[in-house]
């Protein structure tokens, strides 16, 4: 988990992604953010996120982007 | 002969008034709404006074952003589109410049304007769009416009941290759209599936060939593209057939290997600009639609936008680089060594109809891009300096090769880094600062020196910048590192960058 809060903060400091919900919602996250994430986490954790994955409920929150990685992990 | 862009809508509105023209997945404009809303607000402006001022459209992506657009046009005006998410702080520095004669908004975005420092007349979508046409107005103002007269103005990046206006005119727009389409197979079955945003020229591409065909146009909502699979059932659901998008867009579905679970099943036209396509991924695109035909297309604003085309004829190995091809008709590409020689290799250089006036209110800077022909010293005649590098391949097609100078692409954006620096540098506690772009990874860095921490800088910086210039990554230093000359060792904080993404 914290390894993706820093993945976020890298890219918006100035978010507090610990209590965030809305990423996708209020445009907080966009598409080059994405990239980002799913390059990085493909390097960390050695999972490939696939294009089903993506959506708004995947990638609202911090905790939501984490559960992912470890269901895909997991697989 | 043509003289003015809306002779495109005025012809078509005649042949299918009750065809869609612009839709989104919401709403949509016939063109006869569309020729009817326009025509009113070309009408309401005219009586407003505002006759070859500039109009700024202040709308949320929509069909009804086009119709102010054309109706700014009716009136002898000339647009000037802003986005809602431009930073309150850019818009000002934009009015600055630009001293518009009037603000077209609507209910959404009303508020944002009352917000403005900004004391002139503000003008409600509704009451423009749906008033009186007064036909004798739009026959005074069709006869007294030439074709050298503005039509928009769009704000791109500038290096000294003011956004610079390019202003396009009709002959510019009608050059590049007339030869634009002898070469992309558009017709009235095309139907164009809009990514890029509309306050940038790159929507020319779809607009105008709407209008001149009498074809449609879906705005793709911005969200879509962050989900790949709900993008494509969007495209198969409205028919979608034809492409014109950055190439980010693009690599963003092949990237996350869409096609494997879902295919654009209309989709025969495929058209990318603004960066280079990485051929990995275009190959994962052709692939896919192994029918479809693919055209890389290279220009910058100044030109109207493109003013070259290669259509992909040929395999490419992962490792090559596609050609930029060749310059479309009634446009010349010369490359200009560091002595104004012609060269194999040299600076890109554009001569033809499809130059824009040049930047709005800035004649030094206009100076500057737009010369004289060096080649040509018996009468004037201005070329464009694009600051692009380029070349011949053994084919004799145009290969694109880097910047002369810092300016970056990024997402489909053009971006001064000097822009981000100014920025940066406005806030108290900044000494200095200055970005670099991480090629691999495609990310803006910026370095600076001061007290203040990244997540205030970054906040900032959001107040100032639009999200596409926003750094991805914030490094803290002691000092700048220096050039003997004293100035900021770009090349040094570069081959950082270099050796962290090792």
């Amino acid at each position: 988990m914290d390894r993706i809060l820093e993945i976020l903060w890298e890219l918006h400091p100035d978010v507090d992604f610990e209590t965030a919900g809305h990423l996708i919602d209020d445009g907080i996250l966009d598409s080059f953010d994405i990239v980002t994430i799913a390059s990085e986490v493909d390097l960390d954790y050695g999972v490939t996120i696939p294009a089903e994955a993506l959506t708004p409920e995947n990638f609202n929150s911090a905790r939501a982007i984490y559960a992912l990685v470890e269901r895909l992990v997991k697989e | 002969m043509q003289t003015n862009v809306l002779e495109y809508l005025e012809h078509t509105v005649r042949r299918c008034p009750e065809k869609t023209a612009f839709a989104d997945d919401k709403q949509g404009l016939t063109f006869r709404q569309l020729y009817d809303q326009a025509r009113a607000i070309g009408s309401y402006l005219y009586r407003e006074g505002l006759y070859g001022q500039g109009v700024a459209v202040f709308l949320k992506k929509q069909p009804r952003t086009i119709a102010a657009f054309l109706g700014a046009i009716y009136g002898g005006s000339f647009y000037v589109p802003l986005d809602e998410e431009m930073p309150r702080q850019r818009i000002e520095l934009i009015f600055k410049t630009l001293q518009p004669g009037a603000v077209i908004c609507d209910e959404n975005t009303q508020a944002l304007v009352s917000g403005l420092d900004y004391g002139g007349k503000c003008i409600r979508y509704e009451n423009a769009a749906f008033g009186i046409i007064d036909e004798e107005a739009l026959a005074r103002v069709r006869r007294e416009q030439l074709d050298i007269d503005p039509i928009y103005v769009v704000f791109t990046s500038g290096s000294t941290g003011v956004p610079k206006g390019v202003t396009g005119c009709h002959r510019s727009c009608l050059d590049y759209i007339e030869s634009l389409c002898e070469v992309l197979p558009f017709s009235k079955d095309t139907v164009f599936g809009n990514q890029t945003p509309l306050y940038f020229d790159a929507c020319l591409k779809e607009i105008m060939p709407t209008l001149k065909y009498g074809a449609t146009t879906y705005l793709i909502p911005r969200k879509l593209f962050l989900f790949p699979i709900d993008l494509v059932k969007f495209l198969n659901r409205f028919k979608i057939n034809t492409l014109c998008w950055v190439v980010s867009a693009l690599t963003y579905l092949s990237s996350f290997q869409t096609f494997e679970k879902v295919k654009p099943e209309f989709v025969d036209t495929v058209a990318f600009a603004s960066e280079v396509f990485p051929v990995r991924q275009l190959n994962i695109w052709r692939k896919a639609l192994p029918n479809t035909r693919f055209f890389n297309l290279y220009g910058p604003t100044e030109t109207t936008g493109i003013c070259c085309y290669y259509e992909v004829d040929r395999e490419f190995h992962d490792d090559e680089v596609l050609p930029i091809g060749r310059p479309f008709r009634n446009t010349q590409i010369l490359l200009l060594d560091e002595q104004n020689r012609p060269a194999r290799q040299g600076e890109i250089c554009i001569r033809g109809s499809r130059l824009t006036l040049g930047y709005y209110r800035d004649m030094k800077q206009t100076e500057e891009a737009f010369v004289q022909n060096p080649l040509n010293s018996l009468y004037p005649e201005r070329i464009y300096r694009t600051g692009d590098m380029g070349k011949y391949n053994d084919r004799g097609e145009l290969v694109f090769l880097a910047r002369k100078d810092h300016q970056i692409k990024h997402m489909g954006h053009r971006i001064e880094p000097g822009e981000i620096e100014a920025a940066a540098n406005r806030h108290r506690e900044v000494t200095g600062a200055c970005c670099v772009f991480q090629e691999q990874a495609k990310k803006i860095v910026l370095y600076y020196v001061g007290s203040v921490n990244a997540a205030e800088l970054a906040a900032h910086l959001a107040a100032l910048l639009p999200r596409y210039m926003l750094p991805g990554e914030y490094n803290r230093l002691d000092a700048m590192p220096l050039t003997p000359n004293g100035k900021i060792d770009r090349k040094l904080l570069k081959q950082w960058q270099m050796r962290k993404e090792k």
